[in-house]
């Protein structure tokens, strides 16, 4: 049985590799998207462009200008000399974030009296707005806390550090991400279209008549699955840490233990669309209907606490939600063991039930 | 002879659009994409991906216990914005930021209070984020400062010392006032599906014929090829437009996105976009004529320049400068920033032109690579 299983296993490997449009389907999407991915994938602000209406002219608001334009958070700025000029900037998306400066802000300012900043943001792009606003805040804040020197009230000071991330680059955020997301994409692609393949082009019919036991052929369909995405997960791994020089804190054995228990539950998905799939364009759609709502759900794309209170619950049977958290944990936080089983065996739970869901539809399939 | 079977005819046009309607009907994987993906893609933009951190998880390690810290406790427990965890032992919430349960730590140091007494010093507090989610630390580090100062501003109130902030900054949103994404975020959205739906159905379709020797079979009867090209787009294309409207009124009446813009315009964005789409599809599946390539092709581009080059998620200004000359290249951005603009601000003629002309350049560049392909294999 044991040989029998071994000769598929190679089988399988022959035939996922000895395909060229396979073997594109393997290197190239990991390779494009880990370097448009990693560029693109960010929800960073930067190069802000910020439009101003000057009405006062005077020496604070002068300064704030410049002061503005010196950051680096901000890319060009653009001057208005009208209402309608603002407006036109905003509707017309040239700039995200416009300042309107009142005819008396720096006599006001000067004065001691509240000067009122007008700031309007483009909604279309909230999540950016917020953040650029925030980046204002932050200019006005430093310039008035230089300009009022006495004072007797209640002072603090407030220190803020990032932690396993310093300089909150998003990259870090990224490609860890990425690495998880990849092996689920390879995994599904070769678990998936390798049944809906074999019944294309007839040779299914022909494994069917040989002496395997359908756990059999599940088995050696598998395992070449398991292989090939270890191996790509490693490979991926290796050039975060040594081309990008993301850090890599924590323990090896208990990543892979994790990674591994993750790849067989995904197989036991892909190996149920397999079953369900006729032809390999149907399994192609089952891969993406279990892509994005994968992917989505995770918690890579926005925080799971973001989500309303009745659909969080659904993430818990989201094998990528788990293996996010080992993953950044392993890089980032020096996880510890511990906590990387925590997020270990729901995964195993998840595997034992899709891979009993793949046995029963593939057996109901031959049947 | 040749000039007479290259005659334009609507008889054999609506024969073969009708062919195609009926395979339409009878294939599930079309209703798959057409219907059910949307539905689940709206879904997920319109409630799984929210970028609105409106309880951000915060530990409180309070260090020391005086009426000053138990005072700044509870007014970080009443804000909206945050779900306060607090605790004596800072190592234990240290551990929770491991895990991933708090998102950014605050820190009230042992002489807290003292210092906070003290006239002339000024009293420390600590914020640590959890950087490996930067977006969230961004907004939990700016949630808590913004607390700690409004604290600080009602004890200056309390104890009748004077604090005048100097400026006072006004904002306001405009467009999107309460500042949810899913308001963008479905828009942008609708550009994945259509993407979908013009190039990946297309794709998939058209090779499928090439691949089972129907489409020889076609070329053999006495259709013109322009005959043959419309056939196939006509059918995929009232398949796109029924698609948009279905997901408009799902957006507008199950996710209340606002439509400010006109139908018009959204009509004109979307027939230019998917003219395009259908025309990279059908260029796609011609060159190709194998199912697995062209759709290999249609996710590399379309659906991957629809999701990460188009800004629908991601800013492109924050882009390095050659993937911003690039997001140049793809359709999707194009129509994405019209689709966000005709929902959220209206029609903003600008903007609504400008796109439409660059989306009717990408399908007339499509349709002529896909016209010279098809006369190739004519030939």
């Amino acid at each position: 049985m044991w040989l029998r299983i071994i000769t598929l296993i190679q089988k399988e490997v022959l035939a996922v590799l000895r395909d060229p449009r396979n073997r594109m389907a393997l290197v190239l999407p990991p390779i494009l998207q880990l370097f448009l991915f990693s560029f693109t994938g960010t929800l960073e602000v930067k190069h802000v462009a910020l439009g101003i209406w000057n009405q006062d002219y005077g020496q604070v608001s002068n300064e704030l200008i410049q002061r503005l334009g010196a950051s680096p958070n901000f890319g060009h700025v653009e001057f208005a000399h009208s209402r309608q000029e603002l407006q036109q900037m905003i509707d017309e998306q040239r700039v995200m974030l416009t300042i309107t400066f009142l005819p008396d802000f720096s006599r006001k300012f000067s004065e001691d009296t509240t000067a009122p900043l007008q700031m309007i943001a483009d909604g279309r792009k909230s999540n950016s707005a917020q953040i650029a606003q925030g980046y204002v805040s932050q200019v006005v804040n430093q310039f008035v806390s230089e300009q009022t020197t006495t004072s007797n009230a209640p002072n603090v000071q407030v220190v803020q550090r990032t932690w396993f991330n310093p300089n909150l680059d998003y990259i870090w955020f990224t490609l860890p991400s990425l690495a998880v997301m990849i092996t689920l994409q390879i995994c599904l692609n070769v678990t998936a279209m390798s049944v809906a393949r074999e019944r294309e082009m007839g040779t299914f019919e022909q494994l069917l008549v040989s002496p395997m036991q359908p756990l059999e052929i599940m088995t050696g369909k598998s395992i070449p699955a398991l292989i090939l995405a270890l191996m790509e997960v490693t490979v991926f791994i290796l050039i975060t840490v040594f081309i990008f020089r993301i850090p890599f804190h924590g323990s090896v054995p208990f990543l892979y233990l994790s990674l591994t228990v993750f790849i067989i539950s995904m197989i036991g998905i892909g190996l149920s669309i397999s079953s369900i799939a006729l032809t390999q364009q149907q399994a192609m759609l089952g891969i993406m209907t279990t892509l994005l709502p994968a992917t989505l759900l995770s918690g890579y794309a926005a925080p799971i606490e973001n989500m309303p209170g009745w659909l969080q619950p659904l993430t818990y049977a989201d094998p990528l939600r788990y293996i996010m958290v080992v993953i950044k944990g392993v890089f980032l936080k020096d996880m510890p063991p511990l906590e990387i089983l925590n997020n270990t065996w729901p995964m195993a739970i998840i595997a034992v039930f899709t891979l009993s869901l793949a046995t029963y539809l593939f057996r109901r399939r031959l049947s | 002879m040749k000039q007479k079977t290259l005659r334009f005819s609507f008889r054999r046009l609506g024969a073969l659009v009708r062919k195609e309607l009926i395979q339409i009907v009878n294939d599930p994987s079309s209703i798959l994409i057409a219907f059910i993906l949307p539905v689940m893609l709206l879904f997920l933009f319109g409630y799984a991906v929210s970028l609105d951190s409106t309880r951000v998880r915060v530990g409180v390690a309070l260090e020391e216990r005086t009426p000053e810290s138990e005072n700044l406790l509870t007014t970080l427990r009443n804000s909206k914005y945050l779900d306060v965890t607090a605790s004596f032992d800072r190592g234990f919430l240290e551990r929770e930021m491991v895990a991933g349960r708090l998102r950014a730590l605050l820190v009230v140091p042992i002489d807290f209070s003292r210092r906070l007494h003290s006239p002339g010093s000024s009293a420390p507090l600590q914020i640590i984020g959890d950087g490996s989610e930067p977006n969230t630390a961004a907004f939990a580090e700016a949630y808590l400062e913004s607390v700690v100062s409004l604290w600080l501003q009602q004890r200056g109130l309390e104890t009748g010392a004077q604090m005048n902030s100097l400026i006072d900054v006004e904002t306001r949103n405009w467009f999107n006032p309460s500042l949810e994404s899913k308001n963008y975020l479905i828009p942008g959205s609708i550009a994945i599906i259509m993407t979908m739906i013009g190039t990946l159905l297309t794709a998939l379709v058209v090779a499928r014929e090439w691949e089972r020797g129907t489409m020889e079979a076609l070329m053999a009867t006495p259709v013109a090829i322009q005959e043959l090209v419309l056939g196939k787009l006509i059918p995929y294309f009232l398949l796109g437009l029924g698609s948009m409207l279905f997901c408009t009124v799902v957006a507008v009446f199950i996710f209340h996105t606002p439509l400010r813009g006109s139908i018009f315009s959204l009509f004109l964005v979307t027939s230019l976009f998917l003219a395009g789409g259908l025309g990279l599809g059908l260029w796609v599946s011609t060159l190709s004529k194998s199912q697995f390539v062209a759709g290999q092709f249609a996710i590399i581009l379309g659906f991957l320049p629809g999701f990460q080059l188009s800004g629908f998620l991601f800013e492109i200004s924050s882009m390095p400068k050659i993937i911003q000359f690039l997001t140049w290249l793809f359709p999707a951005r194009y129509f994405v920033q019209a689709l966000q603009t005709i929902f959220l601000a209206g029609d903003v003629w600008r903007i609504v032109l400008f796109n439409s002309l660059v989306l009717a350049g990408f399908a007339t560049l499509f349709f002529i690579l896909t016209a010279r392909v098809t006369h190739k294999r004519l030939a």
